[in-house]
């Protein structure tokens, strides 16, 4: 069932690795295993930053899985072979992505027990409730074409007619997933950092840059350890794809400079003078901050020079950089930046501890563990041709 | 026709899919229907009124009704309080009301804040399991601790920082327990409740009837001939937020 057995055997290097990521599995079941019976007082979310990395990580990672579009549409709706290779790896990514998104949802959770209450008492109203049926639905999505094509691939026929509509449907989904996400933000009164009617088309933007940077060097790694090739034209294709959208996304970024520091209206710019300059002597963020902003620098002059965006040695840099920056802006800024200061004016400093980064690493690891596994299985069955 | 244990387990789990879908559709017609329709008859809401409040510094007789009352746990890590009433200098719930050369009344002075009981509460919109919920006889804000799962998506969307979290298990902190009323649990939200247990039994909230000045007005301000009505009729009274559009319950007399 699945072509599983195809996961279970592998080189050295292959079996060290799932080693390792069992092994951070571990460390992070072991220290959720400590938040359960402590508490979320283990971390290091407080009354005034009452969400953290964890959800954080979950917006982040909702862009990432919400960028499989990037090759899903091109492939099925312009019918760009070129992306025949690497469109089974964007769709299992976002698979990977959106569990680990549910993870990071779960992990935050004070009574995780309860969770299902969300379904038991569906409240159509809240956002939250949105998420969770786009999510859950995407990953449906995904995972039943991913299973359907590569079956269809293994048996040499083409793929069953009744999967074409259910593509098509999953290019609006894939939208939506990340609207319903900066919805969850940005209808909320009173945060005016994400009180952005931005927000939404921001959040796509950096997720069609993080989530392709992502997926190249996803193939670019499996070009070396597995002699997998995605085709030049493809590396380059969803490069240009990297670079619209950074450049779409470093744009918006500028215009919310523009509107909150031109205006000056107090109760904006106090957020972005926290994160960007620090505020009552806290500079704690804003560090970080400027390295998300000056990454972005050097990764648009790398994506947007074609001979640098086309070298094989400068393209990786590139979609480093645009990670980064993107990880950092979205993974660890703005979930702080909309919490400090607080609806009284504290700034409160949110640290991560170490068993908060723990059970992070922990969901990052059974994220690697499935995208490896369905590499592995998707590399096998073309292999065996 | 041959049914491989493959082609039952596949079927089995569609069915089951089914099912489920089933309930979700159920139970969102059945949210939406009980969602329509509201027969407000009361309106709970509090005057504060800062001359008599503010007459006598350092006084926390409210707060410290309330914490008895509710079994509210005091830890000493600012990160992890649990507060359902407490002092706030002038300045912070009102940031924008006395800028540059206006008079600085109560300029420092600390005075009491609570859960606004808004009439368009952001916290209630926004729970996925609808565990706090305004209630249509009175308008105050409730809680369910039993049905909360803790997603603190309520404490982002309040405007005004009144809700806490449970951050660890709240019952070894509690000083005094009361027996009367129910203490909660690790990874729930909890704010105050406008002392619904009390106002059942016909007693007004605690901290009104802690506070020897008098300064907490309680009433209905569904009723215009209300003592608070009337107060906020004589007096100029100030709104936390009022530009959000959530409509709180708790005015201000300057």
């Amino acid at each position: 069932m699945f072509m599983l057995e195809k996961a279970i055997v592998g080189g050295r290097r292959y079996r060290v690795w799932m080693l390792c990521l069992c092994g951070l599995i571990l460390a992070g079941v072991l220290c959720y295993l400590r938040q359960l019976t402590q508490g979320l007082a283990i971390t290091g979310m407080s009354r005034d930053v009452s969400w953290g990395l964890y959800i954080a990580q979950f917006t982040f990672f909702v862009g990432v899985a919400a960028s499989a579009v990037m090759v899903v549409l091109p492939y099925y709706l312009h019918d760009y072979k070129a992306f025949g290779r690497i469109t089974i790896l964007g769709e299992l990514l976002a698979v990977g992505a959106v569990t680990m998104c549910m993870l990071f949802v779960f992990v935050d959770m004070g009574q995780p027990t309860r969770v299902l209450n969300v379904l038991r008492y569906p409240t159509p109203w809240s956002l939250m409730f949105w998420d969770f049926i786009s999510l859950g639905g995407y990953l449906f999505l995904n995972a039943l074409i991913s299973v359907i094509m590569l079956r269809a691939e293994r048996e040499e026929v083409p793929p069953p007619k009744w999967i074409k509509p259910i593509v098509i449907l999953s290019i609006p989904w894939a939208i939506s997933i990340h609207t319903v996400t900066a919805f969850l933000y940005s209808g909320l009164p009173g945060h005016t950092f994400w009180m952005t009617a931005v927000l939404a088309p921001r959040f796509l933007a950096s997720a069609f840059a993080s989530g392709p940077a992502l997926l190249i060097l996803l193939c670019l790694v499996l070009r070396k350890v597995a002699g997998f090739d995605a085709g030049c034209e493809a590396i380059h294709k969803l490069g240009i794809i990297v670079t619209y959208a950074m450049v779409i996304n470093v744009f918006l970024i500028s215009v919310e400079f523009f509107t909150v520091f031109y205006s000056r209206i107090p109760e904006h710019l106090e957020h972005f003078r926290y994160v960007f300059l620090g505020l009552d002597g806290n500079y704690h963020l804003a560090p970080w901050m400027w390295l998300s902003l000056l990454l972005s620098v050097p990764a648009l002059a790398l994506l947007l020079v074609p001979a640098w965006r086309n070298s094989p040695r400068l393209l990786p840099l590139a979609c480093v950089f645009v990670f980064v920056s993107l990880w950092l802006d979205k993974g660890l800024g703005l979930i702080v930046g909309g919490f400090t200061p607080s609806p009284f004016g504290a700034v409160t400093v949110y640290t991560p501890t170490w068993p908060e980064a723990t059970i992070v690493a922990g969901v990052w690891a059974i994220g690697a563990f499935i995208i490896t596994v369905f590499y592995k299985i998707t590399l096998s069955v073309r292999e065996a041709h | 026709m041959r049914i491989t244990r493959k082609d039952f387990l596949r079927l089995s789990g569609l069915g089951l899919l089914g099912v489920a879908g089933r309930m979700a559709v159920r139970g969102v017609a059945k949210a939406s229907a009980s969602s329509a329709g509201s027969n407000a008859t009361k309106r709970w809401g509090m005057v504060i009124d800062l001359q008599k409040c503010c007459r006598e510094n350092g006084c926390d007789r409210c707060i410290k009704a309330c914490n008895t009352a509710h079994n509210i746990p005091q830890f000493p890590d600012r990160a992890h309080e649990v507060k359902w009433v407490w002092n706030q200098p002038f300045e912070t719930v009102f940031p924008l009301v006395q800028t540059d050369y206006a008079r600085r009344a109560y300029a420092g002075q600390p005075i009491p804040v609570m859960c606004n009981h808004c009439a368009s509460p952001p916290c209630v919109r926004v729970c996925p399991t609808q565990a706090t919920w305004k209630r249509e006889e009175d308008g105050i804000v409730m809680m369910d601790w039993h049905r909360c799962i803790g997603c603190r998506y309520c404490m982002a969307a309040c405007p005004y920082g009144s809700r806490s979290f449970n951050w660890q298990d709240p019952r070894p902190a509690i000083a005094a327990l009361n027996p009367d009323f129910p203490t909660r649990t690790k990874g729930v939200v909890e704010k105050c409740n406008f002392c619904e247990e009390r106002l059942a039994r016909g007693l007004g909230p605690a901290c009104v009837e802690a506070c020897q000045e008098k300064a907490l007005i309680f009433g209905d301000f569904a009723d215009s001939d209300s003592e608070p009505r009337r107060l906020l009729r004589s007096r100029f009274a100030l709104q936390r937020k009022p530009e959000l559009g959530t409509s709180p319950s708790i005015y201000y007399l300057v």
